[in-house]
């Protein structure tokens, strides 16, 4: 059973394979989700060491209101990033957070290396090791369709696993989290492989009596009908995030072509409108979550004469159309999907590949790298041969290869071409080219991530109010820290607005934790603060940050942007966040 | 007239388990939907079909037929009226409901009985699950 004045850890070790359960009550103002991550890892990681150094801890924690309100059902993972050195963040959906709320488990820890490949079994009353040979090797659909034959809990699990990719150590390789969801962007599928840990399995079962069984009704209440009865999510479950590649096309800020464009020619036909219309079937939610926002498509494919079908159903957002779409030139839904579904089942993240590949086109295109290195040719809107390069990133067959599986910036860095590799932070973009408030927010945000502070929507809002400059950095960084208390109570970022201070202390009230709209502002500082000093130590330089020329090559939303207007910005930043 | 729960549109459901929650805290005052009558899940994971195991509402209920203390009896329209201070915890009635809708409380050693309230349709975003007259 959960408590609340206390915060119930599991701390797992690979290498000796034992575990603790540990109790703190000193954590307790962290609450759960990225405060409590951050703390515990400024308490686990090992400075001296290597990202993939077995040393190293994976920490996972849900929130106090997890599983039990409406769209609370996110878990935060950090960790070293084996793909930037740095900071490593990652938030995942699904059933994760309800698994381990009912597990009794509001972190997990993992640390330590397994002498063989190994799953782990977590349920409230028993942590098994498992020996995982056998899976090892295969990709994440069979992995977890093994893992639900042979797993307890039904309908109560959550299944966590790597793909080949995370195996072979790429360094953006992601953790799949029950088929549609991820633990994306900066590796720590990798740093799964690195510890042989293939899988992890949680299971919950635990009851947990309602305190005030009328309160919790009534605040319930108020929660739902706002994400089912408003409209306030209605974007999100109607056309999905996919609206975006329309919206953002027409506004000029949709990277194409690794960026040499800003909107794309072929966007009316892999638009979220033209999902809907040709391969949308269904919706699906993450568990607890009564707005449904993941969207499958059907990729139905004609595999011999004689009108022989074989379909898959996989799933799409804005982000994969951008990274494996419109970055690649790609202008069908049936090659998306298929690129979808590579990255799906190798186990790595979308955006980080989609980037990539798109560096290597225009790479090799300018002669940095050649035919007989690569045994392929990039080239935009060539599907086949993208599939080809993915499947020698995750087996790195040679010298090229291994140091493509680095990210796109190792690979600039030593092949050249870093005026046209997309990333920041060495981090591969986000698919937004909004302007300064989307450079600053991905270069200085923890993740690197357009979630952590979302500047792209602050460029939007600039032209809308003509917000100054100073205004723009001053909103990102508001945002950024009450996005810190959003994800430690690890609500869902979509119902941003349906969690009002009001709304988020009435909740907390049913869980018997006494918190003030003050008190949550303090939190996020906190952990704001505490996520900067971690960075710094961890090697992050706010002063030594590289912007590719592409960035100020391609108008974003018409607008031309200057590097000293960005610079400017960037010192704005870390003054006022004392960095 | 009587009313008893539907689930004939489970095409259409997306998996949020906001039935079974609803279930959980107004019949037995539990955050868990373990605790839930209405129990939703997948069979071969998300990319197939999401499957509901609910009380199938009976005219001549097998759970009260096996009942020795009644603390099950037949309801009128369908179903059965839950007496709780009358069962001893004997589980012959999860034996005796093949479509799996009875499960075993452990916590309290009483059976989890659906007794057609509705809650659940209330909560339902999809319009899934339906009471209909009988």
């Amino acid at each position: 059973m959960t408590r609340t004045s206390s915060i119930r850890i599991l701390d797992i070790n690979l290498t000796d394979k034992k575990f603790q359960v540990k109790e703190r009550e000193d954590l307790a103002p962290f609450l759960g989700g990225t405060g409590l991550a951050t703390k515990l890892y400024a308490e686990y990681v090992a400075y001296d060491k290597p990202p993939l150094a077995q040393e190293q801890p994976i920490i996972i924690t849900c929130g106090p209101l997890s599983a039990i309100f409406p769209m609370a059902t996110k878990a935060v993972a950090t960790f070293r990033s084996p793909l930037t050195g740095e900071w490593g963040e990652s938030h995942a959906g699904m059933r994760i957070a309800f698994a381990m709320r009912f597990a009794g488990f509001r972190a997990i820890i993992i640390h330590g290396r397994a002498e063989r490949p190994v799953y782990l079994s977590i349920g409230p009353n028993r942590v098994d090791f498992k020996d995982g040979t056998p899976l090892w090797g295969m990709p994440t659909d069979e992995t977890g369709r093994i893992l639900r034959q042979i797993s307890p809990g039904q309908g109560f699990r959550s299944c966590l696993r790597i793909g080949p990719a995370g195996e072979n150590l790429v360094a953006f390789a992601n953790v799949n989290v029950d088929t549609y969801r991820h633990f994306g962007r900066l590796g720590l599928g990798a740093v799964f492989g690195s510890k042989q840990l293939k899988a992890a399995v949680i299971y919950g079962g635990n009851s947990e009596p309602i305190p005030d069984p009328k309160q919790y009704r009534e605040v319930y209440d108020t929660i739902y009908h706002l994400a089912v009865n408003t409209d306030i999510m209605e974007k999100y479950h109607g056309l999905g995030t996919s609206g975006n590649i329309a919206a953002l096309s027409a506004l000029g800020a949709l990277p194409t072509e690794n960026l040499q464009k800003n909107t794309f020619e072929g966007s009316q036909a892999i638009s979220g409108e033209a999902f809907a219309r040709d391969t949308l079937v269904r919706k699906v939610a993450c568990t607890g979550c009564p707005v449904g926002c993941i969207h499958i498509g059907v990729r139905r494919k004609l595999f011999a004469e004689g009108h022989e079908y074989e379909s898959t159903y996989i799933a799409y957002d804005y982000e994969p159309i951008y990274a494996l779409g419109t970055m690649l030139g790609i202008s069908t839904q049936e090659q998306i999907f298929d690129l979808i579904d590579y990255v799906e089942q190798s186990g790595m993240d979308v955006m980080s590949t989609g980037v990539l590949l798109a560096w290597l086109t225009e790479a090799y295109q300018k002669n940095i790298v050649t035919k007989e290195a690569l045994g392929i040719e990039p080239a935009f809107n060539n599907v086949d041969n993208y599939m080809k390069i993915m499947d020698n990133i995750v087996s790195q067959p040679n010298e090229l290869y291994r140091l493509l599986a680095r990210g796109t910036n190792q690979a600039a860095q030593k092949l050249g071409g870093l005026d046209y590799a997309l990333t920041l932070g060495n981090h591969e973009m986000a698919g937004y080219h909004t302007g300064y408030g989307n450079l600053v927010g991905l270069a200085l945000g923890p993740r690197h991530s357009h979630l952590d502070n979302s500047g792209y929507s602050f460029d939007q809002k600039a032209l809308r109010n003509n917000l100054s400059r100073e205004q723009v950095v001053r909103e990102i960084i508001a945002e950024e820290k009450w996005r810190n208390v959003l994800n430690s109570l690890c609500v869902c970022l979509f119902a941003r607005e349906v969690y009002t201070r009001e709304n988020i202390c009435a909740a907390l009230a049913c869980v018997r934790i006494n918190m003030t709209g003050e008190g949550l502002e303090k939190l996020g500082d906190e952990v704001f603060r505490l996520k900067n000093q971690i960075r710094l130590q961890l090697g992050y330089n706010p002063g030594n940050l590289n912007f590719a020329n592409r960035f100020f090559e391609t108008p974003a939303m018409g607008q031309e942007l200057d590097r000293e207007i960005l610079a400017d910005m960037i010192n704005m930043y870390r003054s006022q966040a004392g960095i | 007239m009587p009313k008893l729960l539907r689930a004939d549109q489970m095409k259409k459901c997306i998996g949020c388990y906001s039935c079974m929650l609803a279930c959980a805290r107004t019949l037995q005052h539990d955050f868990s939907p373990r605790k839930a009558a209405i129990q939703i899940r997948s069979v071969g994971g998300l990319q197939s079909r999401l499957v509901v195991d609910i009380c199938r509402g009976c005219t001549d209920p097998p759970c009260a037929l096996v009942c020795n203390c009644n603390a099950l009896t037949p309801r009128r329209g369908g179903g059965v009226r839950f007496y709780k201070d009358r069962c001893i915890g004997c589980e012959k009635c999860v034996e005796a409901c093949i479509v799996g809708a009875i499960r075993f409380d452990e916590d309290n050693k009483q059976p989890i009985i659906c007794i057609q309230c509705g809650t659940c349709v209330k909560y339902c975003p999809h319009e899934v699950l339906s009471m209909h007259e009988v």
